[in-house]
């Protein structure tokens, strides 16, 4: 296998849906540490596939237990309806690792989520599915919320990944920082296992260094 | 060589990067270990599958059955269609990748987090990855164990290698001598109260002092364990004499001369005098009481002679918002002294306190006594060596005595995607790692605590000081005065 085609087809295939730029409806959920267990409650994991996860999402608190749609929930607001960007707070995502979070928010419809601060893992995930997690100061999110309500939710936003900015077209403007290799994965929806496999005489010499003994650590 | 002193936790990193990705970016790491289980894995096999890719290293992949198993009769079939699905496809995929599976059917199945260590699979100076968050417990062997999602798995899967930008370090010192009745899920629950649950996100933290050395090798895994209770990315803790010897003899752990060479190796493996660590934040554990969390966040804590606070007391806006919606969710008015609450049900087990000296620790609690009436309490042991052992020490029946259920192993109600779940409005004393709004069913309360506080929680019915309480102290044989 030469350099350049990893197993599978190569770090060229496009197998996300790339993030270039986003214009779209803003949601907002000014609550801190929201845990991936109200995003997605359990007992909506125990399905095999990526898919089917956005009805589910955020169960808990769109649905009372009766079944019937608690109206007071921010995402059941009308004015959030067709929301595409959500601004949350501080701590987004913390708790359990499941990827069905991020499967269930990028169904609902959000391609970028604001927040001040995310829980690393659901950092993670979201670059792996093509959703744009962007971090913003507090003092910025706090803004955002306040033109979000005085605008009574008809509140629209862009998110430019190539620019590395956020703005709403009426004033706020904002930078945002994001790492130049998940940037770049973002803006192609590369196959990270793929770009990976690209560096296959690399794992290769690494396992080999370990057999050896050649001076390298054995596993332990 | 001479080189700059380095962390344990650099010493880790710099041992696995097959590569650095340029400009700053991430580093590819080697993984020496990856245990699977039924919920985060079955998408990451279909991806497999779908691009016609192996497995690449089968034989440093692991996999156990644990979120979604019931904990009953194991001889029944099981009722949930939709779970029996997913213990299926992991089957499936583990024969058909050729990946080892501790299935329900095997006397060694357990939580993940409990077999690994328990086998000997976990070692010192191993990455270690797994879909799921509590993957951080392995790092008490002085591993590198970090959770990670299902594409991740799918990745570490297809290249045993995992794309991951160098976090930072962080130290917690854990000083002085912790009180009798007060366990390493105090210290935890007390760190993170300190220092919030986002306190350490983007870090890995290292434990150090003498509250940690002179931990088992259990309790230091349930500090382990908590680290992303503190949104740390990892918690690790350099090996000793005290890991060593828990590991030796292990079935998975290397044994002769393999043996001698692993030990000296890991003998090394401890942070060089003078290395730097981003952060350092300190607790000393002679002042930390019983913990009990009052909230739905595990930040959420204090001592057990505390009260609830009062929202009106926190600095800004977002505390104050969440603090009144925490307590409107768990039922409770400011003030409320937490010592007397009364409780419907307790929980014992998980990853964090379902391994055999939690057991023992609440057995000693409640020998010779009564779950108060209307309280239903459960034992779910970590796994099913551990229930053996502690069948074999005769605990079953000092729970069953006193009014517990034994069960099967399994991860149960500490997320209760099994039938183990709370109903709404009722309370719980539990053991486990997370009292999110409905992790332990809608609606459901939790009062996370340690084992010996849970159980004396089951006796009176409410909760209650475990250091006001006749018990049994290790290693007295006799009841202590209270
Ligand atoms: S016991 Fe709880 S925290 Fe641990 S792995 Fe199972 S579900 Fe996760």
């Amino acid at each position: 296998m030469g350099v350049g085609e990893g197993r599978g087809g190569g770090a060229r295939r496009v197998v996300i849906e790339p993030f270039v730029r986003h214009t779209g409806a803003v949601a907002a959920l000014p609550r801190a540490d929201v845990d991936t267990d109200q995003i997605i409650p359990k007992q909506f994991l125990k399905r095999v596939e990526r898919t089917g996860f956005g009805p589910a999402l955020f169960y808990d608190w769109r649905f009372r237990p009766d079944g019937s749609v608690n109206s007071g929930f921010e995402l059941n607001r009308p004015e959030a309806q067709g929301a595409t960007v959500l601004v949350a707070g501080a701590n987004f995502g913390c708790g359990s690792s499941r990827e069905h979070a991020v499967w269930a928010l990028r169904e609902y419809g959000f391609r970028a989520i604001l927040a001040p601060s995310f829980a690393d893992i659901f950092y993670a995930n979201c670059c792996q599915n093509g959703v744009l997690p962007v971090r913003l100061s507090s003092q910025e999110i706090v803004e955002l919320l306040r033109r979000h309500a005085a605008a009574s939710g008809a509140y629209r936003l862009s998110i430019d990944l190539v620019e590395q900015r956020v703005e709403d077209g009426a004033g706020f403007a904002a930078p945002f920082a994001i790492d130049a290799y998940r940037r770049e994965m973002l803006l192609h929806g590369l196959d990270e296992i793929g770009r990976t496999l690209l560096e296959e005489s690399r794992i290769v010499a690494f396992e080999r260094g370990r057999e050896r003994g050649d001076g390298r650590r054995e596993t332990w | 060589m001479s080189s700059a002193p380095r962390t344990l936790f650099a010493k880790l990193w710099d041992a696995h990067v097959v590569h650095r990705f340029p400009g700053g970016g991430p580093a590819l790491l080697y993984v020496d270990l990856h245990l699977v289980h039924e919920v985060t894995s079955p998408q990451a096999f279909a991806g497999l599958r779908q691009a016609g890719r192996p497995v690449r290293r089968p034989e440093l992949t692991v996999a156990t059955v644990d979120h979604n198993v019931p904990t009953g009769d194991r001889t029944l079939p099981i009722e949930d269609p939709v779970s029996a699905r997913q213990l299926d496809a992991l089957a499936v995929n583990a024969r058909e990748f050729g990946v080892e599976l501790f299935d329900l059917q095997s006397p060694n199945q357990g939580i993940v987090h409990v077999i690994g260590p328990e086998q000997g699979f976990t070692q010192p100076g191993m990455i270690i990855v797994c879909g799921d968050s509590h993957t951080s417990t392995h790092g008490a062997f002085g591993a590198l164990a970090v959770g990670i999602g299902t594409s991740e798995v799918e990745h570490v899967l297809a290249t045993q290698c995992l794309v991951w930008s160098e976090p930072r370090t962080m130290e917690a010192r854990l000083t002085g001598t912790a009180g009798p009745g007060v366990t390493a899920k105090d210290l935890i629950l007390a760190l993170i109260g300190s220092i919030g649950t986002a306190g350490a996100t983007g870090h890995v933290i290292e434990y150090t002092g003498d509250a940690i050395s002179a931990l088992s090798m259990e309790q230091r895994m349930t500090v382990c364990n908590m680290s992303i209770e503190a949104g740390a990315r990892a918690g690790m803790i350099a090996p000793d004499e005290t890991t060593f010897a828990y590991l030796a003899g292990r079935p998975r752990a290397p044994a002769g001369a393999a043996w001698t060479r692993a030990v000296a190796a890991w003998g090394e493996l401890r942070s060089d005098p003078g290395a730097t660590y981003d952060r350092r934040v300190t607790l000393d554990a002679a002042t930390v009481p019983p913990q009990v969390t009052w909230g739905t966040s595990p930040g959420m804590v204090t001592g057990v002679t505390g009260a609830v606070p009062d929202p009106a007391d926190f600095p800004t806006d977002d505390e104050r918002r969440a603090v009144s919606r925490a307590l409107e969710y768990m039922g409770l008015e400011p003030g409320t002294r937490l010592e007397g609450l009364p409780i419907d049900r307790v929980f014992l087990g998980s990853c964090t306190n379902g391994r055999i000296e939690d057991l023992r620790a609440a057995a000693r609690v409640v020998r010779g006594r009564r779950v108060a009436s209307g309280v239903r309490a459960m034992v779910v042991p970590g796994s099913q060596l551990v229930r053996a052992q502690a069948e074999r020490e005769g605990l079953d029946r000092v729970f069953r005595e006193a009014g517990f259920e034994w069960r099967n192993a399994g991860c149960s109600m500490c997320l209760g995607m099994n039938a183990d779940i709370l109903k709404a409005g009722e309370r719980c004393a539990s053991t486990s790692n997370r009292n999110f709004e409905g992790r332990q069913g809608r609606g459901g309360r939790t009062h996370l605590m340690s084992p010996p506080m849970a159980a004396a929680a089951a006796v009176a019915g409410r909760l209650v000081d475990v250091r006001e309480w006749a018990w049994e102290r290790e290693g007295e044989g006799e009841r202590a005065a209270s």
